[in-house]
């Protein structure tokens, strides 16, 4: 949080004043009290997350009818399915790649862009509400106003590349191109979130840091190298995390852009469980994958605080 | 700065701002473009003869007003929610001793790593016995507790001078009263983070409105777009001048609430 809030902050002096009137007028311990506090959150997580979670482990031993019921229990048969079928292996493949494809270049991209707005002197107001205005897109929007550039009748980056003497490049339906493409959008989609995140980030860093590297001479790239990238760490890492998560679990630009296509080459994890749950009404495979996926995001946040917050400098 | 490094943030900063603002001016421009020009066998980026024809065909040709409608009404009752519950428990969290306190702060924040779609199939099944598909509790109710709020919360609670909260004790204050008079008070910047996040997320959500709507009066914006999308006959500059349309709350919620985003996000990632 911004130290500096002008928000009318009362004193001890004037909450000293007032405090006669008493709330609710309550006699409860302090754990009475906590537990009233976090009842709200509890009631709707017991329902919507807890439960879940224990009904998603249950229906996938059993195998379902369509309208979600269970009709026999199965055991782990439906993870051996799930983990044996070839549709379902070439997706964590699809679904690696685009994170690869996403991941990075977002996060690089907002960085570069986040360093450039935090060394001007002016327009800075302008530049970063810009910057941030792709977190105004939906994945809805995005994915349509995308899927009209991609067109390859009356798209205009055919145009554009026309102009230079290439393509027609068919963005979404060549199945070498359509994952770079939805990629494309994730990676446009995400911008605003890592960029207003990272300068966040380096809003906080203390002026007098930056100013006597200034005049000891340091360069723009020194401040970047030396100063901001190691300040701006913990950013860094809370993005690479949220960011993987957010990649394993990306489906609305594929749902509307590709719907896995062409021949699988974006049938990546999500859209895949999606397809098994309210296309085929596999409930009981579908809550297996959920709960596979459960464990990748799991594994794989792990694995990031094990290998990459040792590099993180918090202050 | 010396003159090559202008150059160098300077030329950057145009290419990614050409990156970033390119697709926006394209939605802005179509959408006052005549179907006849877009189609006119030349593509390009500025219309030549703008008119505001797309914008009345939108309006007429889906009940996007009504999409907007739902929209507004779930984000704003998820914000005020979250907002509720959120700091609730954050004040919980900071400022009240239980048992088990730290334990149960930390299965809070694994929920954050359960994929939403772990609870997607059981969620959808409660909303079928519950008889809550096309409505707007189901489209409401699941969202009106977060671990992701509870977190940024604690976060700006922890900044409070815990003297301040002490003060209102000593002089008898209820911890209700000190929580609604003195700590969110305070915490303001914290809370404006969260009600500009949520209100964004909740607006552009996709995946749950899209299982839990068939009726096309409860559906929101986001579906709504993709449904202009699927016509059969897609007026393209029709389609931009819905997004136009749909994308202006949250261009203004962006704007109102970009201040706290930067502040709030970026320290939010501090440990805590």
């Amino acid at each position: 949080m911004p130290g500096n809030d002008r928000t009318g902050r009362p004193n001890a002096a004037t909450i000293a004043g007032k405090s006669k009137r008493v709330g609710l007028g309550l006699r409860l311990g302090e754990a009475g009290t906590a537990f009233l506090f976090l009842l709200p959150s509890l009631v709707i997580f017991a329902a919507f997350w807890f439960y879940p979670l224990a009904a998603s482990i249950v229906l996938s031993l059993h195998l379902t009818d369509p309208r979600g019921r269970m009709t026999a229990f199965v055991g782990l048969e439906n993870f051996r399915t799930v983990l044996t079928d070839p549709y379902f292996l070439e997706s964590l493949k699809t679904t690696a790649l685009f994170t690869l494809f996403t991941v990075p270049p977002t996060i690089g991209l907002a960085l570069l862009a986040a360093f450039f707005t935090h060394v001007i002197r002016r327009g800075k107001g302008a530049v970063r509400w810009m910057f941030a205005l792709p977190m105004a897109f939906s994945v809805g929007t995005a994915s349509v106003v995308w899927g009209l550039l991609f067109n390859p009748s009356v798209g205009l980056l055919n145009a554009l590349l026309g102009r230079f003497g290439l393509g027609p490049v068919f963005w979404l339906s060549e199945p070498g191109w359509a994952l770079f493409s939805v990629s494309l959008v994730t990676v446009w989609l995400g911008f605003g979130f890592a960029y207003v995140v990272l300068l966040g980030g380096m809003a906080t860093i203390p002026v007098e840091i930056e100013e006597s590297a200034r005049l000891d001479g340091a360069g723009l790239g020194t401040r970047f190298f030396r100063i901001v990238l190691p300040l701006v760490s913990p950013q860094l890492f809370f993005l690479a995390v949220v960011s993987v998560i957010g990649a394993l679990q990306a489906f609305g630009q594929i749902h509307l852009l590709t719907q896995g296509g062409p021949m699988n080459a974006t049938n990546v994890y999500v859209y895949n469980l999606y397809l098994e749950a309210f296309r085929n009404y596999r409930f009981g495979t579908a809550s297996a994958m959920a709960l596979l996926l459960f464990g990748l995001v799991l594994g794989l946040t792990l694995l990031q605080f094990r290998r990459l917050e040792r590099r993180v400098h918090y202050r | 700065m010396t003159n090559a490094e202008r150059l160098v943030v300077g030329t950057g900063l145009l290419a990614l701002l050409g990156f970033v603002l390119f697709p926006i001016v394209f939605t802005v421009a179509t959408s006052l473009m005549s179907p006849e020009e877009m189609l006119s066998g030349h593509p390009h980026l500025l219309p030549e003869q703008p008119t505001l024809a797309n914008y009345a065909r939108a309006l007429a040709g889906a009940p996007l007003l009504r999409f907007i409608e739902n929209s507004f009404l779930v984000s704003a009752a998820v914000t005020a929610g979250q907002l509720v519950t959120a700091s609730l428990a954050a004040y919980a969290f900071v400022f009240l001793r239980f048992p088990g306190r730290t334990a149960f702060f930390f299965i809070v924040l694994a929920t954050m790593m359960i994929p939403w779609e772990v609870t997607l199939i059981p969620n959808y099944l409660t909303m079928v016995r519950l008889d809550w598909l096309d409505t707007y509790q189901g489209l409401i109710v699941p969202f009106l507790a977060g671990a992701f709020g509870i977190f940024l919360l604690r976060q700006a609670f922890l900044q409070i001078p815990m003297e301040v909260v002490e003060a209102a004790k000593i002089d008898g204050a209820s911890h209700f009263w000190t929580f609604a008079r003195v700590v969110v008070p305070m915490a303001r910047p914290g809370l404006l983070t969260l009600g500009a996040y949520t209100f964004l997320t909740t607006w552009n959500m996709y995946l749950w409105p899209l299982i839990l709507t068939n009726d096309e009066a409860m559906r929101t914006v986001q579906i709504g777009v993709g449904m202009l999308m699927f016509q059969e006959f897609t007026e393209w500059n029709t389609v931009l001048a819905g997004i136009v349309i749909v994308l202006l709350p949250s261009v203004i919620a962006l704007a109102l609430g970009l201040r706290f985003l930067i502040g709030g996000l970026g320290a939010g990632a501090l440990k805590g």
